[in-house]
């Protein structure tokens, strides 16, 4: 029955995220709370690998999900559910192409949608910073959220120099910046392993 | 089914696979390539069309290269046509990641891959950060747009609810919101 759960979570995923690959990030940290399938951790770590691996990010991510939570038929599962809302969506669209880009109501309805699935992104990234770099850690729990502190340390001060430092390297270096990203994923995990950030 | 009809569907599966296994990074990173197959290579369809498609599949529902793909191939072959463009883009990230994700649970308890994936955490912080300033800047183009990213924004913090909701409620705020400027405009015309 996993297997069916998994369909119906990514169909949603696939229904809903509006935007490409990232729109679906702030769905699959919803995923993770709802079910306990992975952590919050275990979901940037998969967000590194498809980032640094070919294809479409949205569907690296949908794989390796599904495959986390049941195998190679998980990740079949998840992929497939993610992509029947676009199939169908697409179909139909395609067969009413021109009244579909001329209709005042499509143009009205994404005037909102687009602000939003940026505000969730931006939402999911408050807390991909608080956990990664700070002790601070925001928890699904009833219906308002819970804040706690957990571990020694308030701020992690080598991941925010890491962090500051990539700032900088992917927006204002000049020729850096427009590397591809997994140049940068290689050389925060070299940074990573030299100044042991997991403390292993 | 022909066995031309089988030949186009496997083509079509065979083209979105080799695109799939090229492309890093997906959405904009892919317009390069699949203009080279699709419209020069090929010829499935005309530099406008993939831009059209490409416009839509940015504000249709999902991924952005699998609506593209599905485009493309209802184009060539209909309904199976866009099943099989879809199901061969997807391929590649099926079997990569498959294999990828098996070797990295093995190595899991390695203290050296702990300490890489802690510091490329790092890193994809930094990457969802640029993403959601580059977003920012197509999708806040006005006031009424800034309030309903810092609504989103501060709600989904806040509040344990699923996305679906904020993306629902957006939309019918959006389509009001625009639909009340068209009158109010309209009557500002009208009576002058």
């Amino acid at each position: 029955m996993i297997l069916l759960r998994l369909y119906w979570e990514f169909f949603k995923t696939g229904l809903f995220a509006v935007g490409g690959g990232m729109a679906t990030l702030p769905f699959l940290k919803n995923i993770g709370e709802t079910t306990g399938w992975y952590t919050y951790a275990d979901l940037m770590n998969m967000l590194a690998v498809s980032e640094s691996t070919p294809g479409p990010i949205g569907i690296n991510m949908a794989t390796y999900v599904g495959f986390t939570v049941a195998g190679v038929p998980g990740a079949l599962v998840a992929t497939l559910g993610e992509v029947t809302p676009s199939i169908i969506v697409i179909l139909i669209v395609a067969a009413f192409l021109r009244s579909f880009r001329a209709n005042p109501w499509v143009e009205r309805a994404f005037y909102g949608l687009r602000p939003a699935s940026t505000g969730l992104i931006g939402a999911a990234c408050v807390s991909v910073f608080l956990e990664v770099l700070t002790g601070i850690r925001i928890a699904g729990d009833g219906f308002v959220n819970r804040v706690s502190v957990s571990g020694e340390h308030l701020l992690l001060w080598p991941q925010l120099l890491l962090a500051a430092a990539l700032l900088v390297l992917t927006n204002a270096v000049p020729k850096v910046r427009d590397l591809h990203p997994i140049v940068f994923i290689v050389l925060a995990a070299a940074v990573g392993i030299a100044f042991r950030f997991a403390g292993a | 089914m022909t066995r031309e009809r089988l030949q186009i569907l496997r083509d079509l599966f065979v083209a979105f696979a080799k695109m799939g296994a090229i492309t890093f990074g997906g959405g904009m990173a892919m317009l390069p390539i699949l203009q080279r197959e699709v419209v020069y290579l090929r010829h499935w369809a005309t530099e406008e069309e993939l831009l059209d498609y490409y416009a839509i599949g940015q504000c249709t529902p999902g991924i952005i290269a699998v609506n593209t793909s599905t485009f493309v191939g209802q184009k060539q072959a209909g309904i199976p046509g866009g099943i099989a463009a879809t199901l061969g883009m997807v391929f590649p990230s099926l079997v990569f990641i498959s294999i990828i994700a098996g070797l990295i649970s093995n190595f899991a308890d390695i203290p050296a891959v702990r300490n890489a994936f802690a510091g490329i955490q790092v890193c994809v912080c930094v990457l969802i950060f640029n993403a959601t300033v580059k977003l920012l800047k197509k999708s806040v183009i006005d006031r009424r747009t800034a309030v309903i990213f810092s609504l989103v924004l501060a709600g989904s913090v806040v509040v344990n609810l699923s996305p679906v909701w904020f993306v629902l409620v957006s939309a019918c705020a959006g389509a009001a919101l625009k639909a009340l400027e068209v009158r109010a405009v309209g009557t500002e015309r009208d009576g002058q």
